[in-house]
């Protein structure tokens, strides 16, 4: 590698150095070279990128993570895992003594005082084929020697994030020849900044000017509305003008950028003069035919003239328009995008929830007649898809929480385990670990009186001492019986419910002691808020506030959620029982019709395809998973395709499951492990498992198709495999509940 | 394609392709031994044939115990081998061939390995087969996956190549 190209001013960029400074490079050093104004710049070339990778090893280390399994085979969530792995790579390693010392010279010479924008350049991106706008980081507004350069291993890094893969795949770019160069920019804070599309992405005969006052973040993250101007391509009039009453926009902080408000003139929504318009679309008329295409203009306005941020070509191709380009960039969530988020939650809709569930519980069901009752069925079924589809829109996004705080975390704290953030989340109070209390607290009482375990045994719960009787009642009341799955149901009789015999089998161990917390969370706490600037930690609190939020919730919503379907459960069970009993023909025509609408028996999880069965010639010896809580266990499988399958749990196996629910998690305190099909460090099993302080494989393919109950299994948490050995024939017979 | 068909498709595969094989042997003592060799695997995949001198110490061992592991894989000494390269272990009893079966494993044989002709017909070498009884096939650096050939599978006979 030589040492000269390493870092260049755009001067030094030709034409055709896309493989060296990227498309965003070059098309700045082609308009610096033709006299249009452009931000001081240099260029950290993909020669340094790859000089840092190759000498750490880093190539390797990032492919051997992304083919532990098919790509394919991975859900965003293990995506999202391998991105954060990979981008700790990147932040926790030093940069090569030749590179740092070219940097930190030029950066001294130009940058020693100066605010800076550092923008990806990847030569893949900005072709007129794909446009990776948003996909790679771009940060505005870094001071300081040691922050830009950890702003440029962050750009370096946004080559590997989950957006960045799942985007590459789609257009089946190769990942081997992946890039990346980094502009590191001065910072041009005009009065108004915004875009300009040479030609419309709407209509092919007009351009499209779009402005907002400040900072373009406001325009490009979506956070200012932006006024707009629609021209004619040809003629360049202004066939229409859309204003924008904004009252807000965004500006620089200390570092970074903020949202501020605006003074009274710029609400009027009259941001830039015909003259200024005339201006813009000059210049990008120049832009366009320069390079020969429809442009994409960044630009800012100061003191009249026209800085030009970027130009890149507008992507027309067919396959470009119908890329997912916009649902990967929906998988990032801004901290104030996920704090209107979390008041709606937390204020409205859990509040919301619970009252819905409470009165649908007091609600007498006898009382109604059969019309009335298959209409109530309606009703409550309704309620359930109701919550479902906010679980879907509203809960699900507000799991990103966590994930920001984990990238934050990993930032500035730059641990060796990218993963130690959750140990600041994991001291959160959790309906499922408060209901697994209460269960270890029946167990005790009846670990301590063995006539109530016989009582038990024998389904004599008349002969049960009041006070116990009590307590199971209270636990029902609040979480039902814990036979079908779902938190709140009553399905079946007390005797022969799942909630009593697991009560049995947790208590036929000895006590068990409560949850080891091995770290000091406050002090973890107070080291991450610490790694900031003093005028920033009351954010970083925020954030750590939020992100604990987002962890309770992504627990607490399924349990919330199965009382509700608690409930329609038991309207379609009174149904049910007032069907079998007989009664008029068209009342029962009524009831049945609405009970169709909520089968009560659960599915059991689909057969992901063949099943090997125990004769195969085909066995799985060693599987490949994510690493979701260290630690190595060994024990016989306990297979759960189906809510009854958990009553057979005993204490030491290992569960392995399809996808790990909160309203199942009650076997965990007996499980010796916890495996998983579905992928992810901060899915339920995971959370759970590391709160039991258990070892956790998940996002194993293949785990329900070759595995039975019975099999012999070892589950190595550190490195994220099962090994699994053949059940004994005896073992075999003995494991039909599946 | 399901499970079963894709890996045997690529044991199948391996084994065509790659034309040296590691053969790991144990002497009477238990002392081990590793060498490599050229192979041929039967069509159904139920055999592995290789050659040797009746005066090497493979054939010693061999002739000491029978049972006998082979390792084929496609590395390629690069560090991407770690995720890109496949292994297969076969497991199972070897045996000296003769009369017909020799004769039919020798002309596969020779069809792999035209340049072997006169190494394999010599009087002094020994034709052996491996009657495979379980492969093991490891890819994406840590996947292990079992297959039986041509039997219903014998818990008992699962022996660990990794362990």
């Amino acid at each position: 590698m030589s040492g000269e190209k390493l870092i260049l001013p755009l001067a030094a960029i030709r034409p055709d150095d896309i493989d060296l400074a990227g498309g965003k490079g070059c098309a700045l050093a082609r308009l610096e070279r033709e006299g249009i104004r452009v931000p001081f710049t240099i260029v950290v070339t993909t020669g340094a990128y790859q000089l840092f990778v190759d000498t750490h090893g880093l190539q390797e280390r990032i492919f051997l993570e992304l083919n532990r399994k098919a790509f394919a085979d991975m859900r965003w969530e293990e995506i999202w895992d391998a991105a954060l792995r990979i981008r700790n790579l990147f932040l926790t390693h030093p940069l090569p003594p030749a590179l740092d010392h070219q940097l930190q010279d030029s950066l001294d010479r130009r940058f020693a005082d100066r605010a800076a924008v550092i923008r990806s350049s990847a030569p893949q991106e900005d072709s007129a084929a794909a446009s990776f706008a948003g996909i790679h980081e771009s940060y505005v507004n870094v001071r300081g020697r040691a922050r830009i350069v950890d702003h440029v291993r962050r750009v370096w890094a946004s080559l590997w994030s989950d957006a960045a893969l799942l985007y590459r795949q789609e257009l089946g770019l190769r990942p081997e020849s992946s890039s990346m160069a980094v502009l590191i920019q001065e910072l041009v804070v005009g009065a108004y900044s915004g875009v300009m599309f040479t030609v419309s992405p709407m209509q092919e005969g007009q351009s499209v000017i779009e402005a907002v006052p400040g900072l373009n973040q406001g325009l490009v993250d979506g956070l200012v509305m932006p006024a707009r101007w629609i021209l004619d391509r040809e003629t360049q009039a202004v066939v229409s003008h859309t204003p924008s009453a904004q009252s807000q926009a965004v500006f620089p902080a200390d570092q970074g950028v903020r949202m501020a408000s605006l003074a009274e003139p710029a609400r009027q929504g009259d941001t830039l003069s015909t003259r200024e318009i005339e201006l813009i679309a000059e210049q990008g008329r120049r832009i366009e035919s320069l390079f020969g295409a429809p442009q994409d203009v960044e630009w800012t306005l100061l003191d009249g003239q026209i800085t030009v941020l970027q130009a890149r070509p507008v992507t027309t191709t067919a396959a470009a328009k119908s890329d997912k380009r916009g649902w990967y960039l929906s998988l990032r969530r801004s901290f104030e995008n996920l704090q209107q988020l979390r008041l709606r939650i937390e204020d409205e809709l859990i509040p919301a929830m619970i009252r819905e569930a409470d009165e649908l519980a007091s609600a007498d069901l006898d009382i109604l007649d059969d019309e009335a009752l298959a209409a109530e069925v309606r009703r409550r079924v309704d309620c359930n898809q109701h919550w479902s589809n906010i679980y879907w829109t509203d809960f699900i996004p507000y799991a990103h929480g966590a994930r920001l705080f984990g990238q934050v975390y990993n930032d500035v704290v730059k641990p060796d385990n990218p993963y130690a953030f959750a140990d600041l989340l994991a001291d959160t109070p959790m309906e499922s670990l408060a209901r697994n209390r209460q269960l270890e607290e029946l167990a005790g009482i009846v670990r301590a009186a063995p006539a109530v375990a016989d009582n038990l045994r024998l389904g004599r719960l008349e002969h049960l001492p009041s006070s116990f009787r009590a307590a199971l009642d209270a636990f029902v009341a609040q979480y039902g019986t814990l036979s079908s799955g779902v938190t709140g149901d009553r399905e079946g009789g007390l005797a022969d419910s799942t909630l009593v015999r697991l009560v049995i089998t947790l208590a036929e161990r000895s006590p068990q002691p409560p949850i080891r917390k091995t770290v000091d969370h406050e002090a973890l706490a107070r080291e991450f808020v610490e790694s900031f600037p003093a005028e920033e930690r009351d954010w970083a609190w925020s954030l750590l506030d939020l992100a604990r939020s987002s962890y309770r919730l992504r627990d607490d919503d399924n349990i919330y959620l199965g009382r509700i379907e608690a409930q329609a459960r038991r309207a379609a069970q009174a149904a049910a029982a007032r069907l079998a009993g007989g009664g008029p023909e068209k009342a029962g025509a009524a009831l049945q019709e609405a009970l169709a609408l909520m089968p009560l028996e659960k599915a059991a999880s689909p057969d992901p395809g063949l099943t090997i069965s125990p004769e195969s010639s085909l066995r799985a010896r060693q599987l490949v998973g994510q690493p979701a809580g260290p630690g190595m266990a060994r024990g016989r499988a306990r297979v759960v395709r189906s809510p009854g399958d958990l009553k057979a749990f005993q204490s030491e196996e290992i569960l392995v499951c399809d996808a790990v629910d909160p309203n199942m998690t009650f076997v965990v305190p007996l499980a010796a492990g916890v495996v998983e099909r579905r992928g992810g460090m901060l899915i339920h099993g995971a959370i759970i498992a590391r709160e039991y302080g258990l070892p956790c494989v998940t996002g194993v393919p293949e785990v329900m198709q070759f595995v039975r109950t019975g099999d012999l299994m070892t589950v190595d948490g550190y490195l994220g495999i099962v090994i699994v050995s053949p059940s004994s024939p005896g073992a075999d017979s003995a494991s039909t509940s599946a | 394609m399901d499970a079963h068909e894709t890996v045997r498709r690529d044991i199948a595969q391996l084994l065509s392709e790659q034309r040296l094989a590691t053969l790991s042997t144990c002497n009477a003592q238990g002392h081990p031994y590793a060498s490599l060799v050229a192979f041929d695997v039967t069509p159904d995949l139920a055999g592995i044939v290789f050659a040797t001198s009746r005066a090497t110490r493979k054939f010693a061992n061999l002739t000491d115990n029978n049972h006998a592991a082979m390792l084929v894989e496609n590395s390629r000494n690069q560090k991407s081998d770690i995720y890109e390269a496949m292994a297969v272990t076969a497991l199972g009893v070897v045996s000296e061939l003769s009369g017909t079966s020799q004769e039919t494993a020798v002309a596969h044989y020779i069809r792999k390995h035209p340049h072997l002709t006169k190494f394999i017909q010599a009087p002094s070498t020994a034709v052996l087969q491996m009657a495979v009884d379980v492969f093991y096939l490891v890819n994406r650096f840590q996947k292990v996956m079992e297959y039986h050939v041509g039997r219903k599978a014998d818990p008992a006979a699962g022996r660990d190549p990794a362990g």
